[in-house]
């Protein structure tokens, strides 16, 4: 698969899926089981995500280095309310300075 | 309650936009980011364009991104950005509720159909700002995240490594941030643990791409689990 077929086709699926949800009667997707995997899928995806990106190395080995700092950096600023943009600019910020010290 | 809504008035009209551009600018900044790192995962240009304007969803990009940087292949990277993107098709039967909308607007609104667009949308009491939330916020978000995509993808550039600015560790903050405010519920946060658990258990033994997928079942079983638990509860004296 080239580069340019995984973005078109990634592209074209990701909008069939929004346009599902405008097409599809409402009675036939409409349950309370649907409703709670609706709830679940967003949670489990973003938290597999932050793991994933977060504790693996380049060959999918897990590693510890800046980008956990960072990540923990990220979450103290989201305990302390901190809006997105500070809790992204912070996680950056202190991984950018661990590199620059040579570590991570 | 009054069955017809009357138009906002104006100063619920400035309150809601003022949240829909705060949220326009929140995640713009998180594309400056994305065109970044798409440039530095070897992603042309107009694919980076393309991504954003096309496929419109941010966790999705950042994951096809990422596949492609680990070196993961093509049909990985489909299959996580489309399975990211299952969400949103089960946001439009929300959103598609109270809009009604159709021809080009539906098309329209399906492709503005995104997690702030429509947290922002149903968050309002009133139809009338339900609808204003869910555009003023679609259309905040796609003119911002795309501007601020190609900001991103040139500058990225001509700065080099985006690790050496921490921008590898700016992604999954940015997707703890967007986790952050699910995590209220016992449930989900038992989901988020698991499923990040699971994660990482299996990545090292799979391709990239693969551990989120396998991740995503967590949710799957959570969502049919309660409902069997409470067919078990409804039955008297069947214990747990």
């Amino acid at each position: 698969m080239t580069l340019w077929t995984t973005v078109l086709l990634a592209s074209g699926l990701a909008f069939a899926l929004k346009l599902l949800g405008y097409v599809v009667p409402h009675r036939v997707l409409d349950g309370p089981v649907v409703s709670r995997v609706a709830a679940m899928l967003p949670v489990a995806l973003l938290s597999a995500l932050v793991a994933v990106q977060t504790f693996t190395g380049s060959g999918g080995g897990l590693t510890l280095d800046a980008r956990a700092a960072g990540v923990a950096v990220a979450v103290t600023a989201l305990l302390l309310r901190a809006p997105f943009l500070v809790v992204v600019i912070l996680a950056a910020a202190t991984a950018a300075t661990l590199r620059a010290l040579g570590w991570g | 309650m009054p069955v017809q809504e009357p138009a906002l008035g104006a100063q619920r009209r400035r309150e809601v936009l003022r949240q829909c551009l705060s949220v326009g600018v929140a995640s713009g900044a998180y594309a400056i980011s994305f065109g970044a790192l798409s440039v530095a995962a070897g992603l042309s240009l107009w694919q980076t364009i393309v991504l954003s304007a096309l496929l419109f969803s941010g966790a999705s990009q950042f994951a096809v991104v990422g596949i492609v940087a680990a070196g993961g292949s093509g049909a990985a990277a489909v299959a996580t950005s489309t399975l990211l993107g299952l969400r949103n098709g089960l946001y439009g039967l929300q959103t598609s509720r109270l809009l009604g909308v159709s021809g080009l607007r539906r098309v329209a609104a399906a492709q503005l159909t995104i997690d702030e667009s429509t947290a922002v949308g149903i968050a309002q009491p009133e139809r009338a700002a339900q609808r204003l939330g869910f555009w003023g916020t679609g259309l905040a978000v796609f003119v911002l995240w795309n501007a601020l995509t190609i900001l991103g993808a040139l500058v990225g550039n001509a700065l080099g490594d985006p690790k050496m600015y921490g921008l590898d560790a700016a992604a999954p903050a940015a997707f703890c941030a967007l986790l952050w405010p699910r995590l209220k519920s016992g449930d989900t946060r038992a989901v988020a643990a698991v499923s990040a658990g699971i994660a990482l258990v299996v990545a090292p033994h799979s391709p990239a791409g693969i551990p989120v997928l396998v991740a995503a079942l967590a949710a799957v079983v959570a969502g049919l689990l309660p409902s069997r638990r409470a067919s078990v509860n409804d039955v008297p004296d069947a214990g747990r």
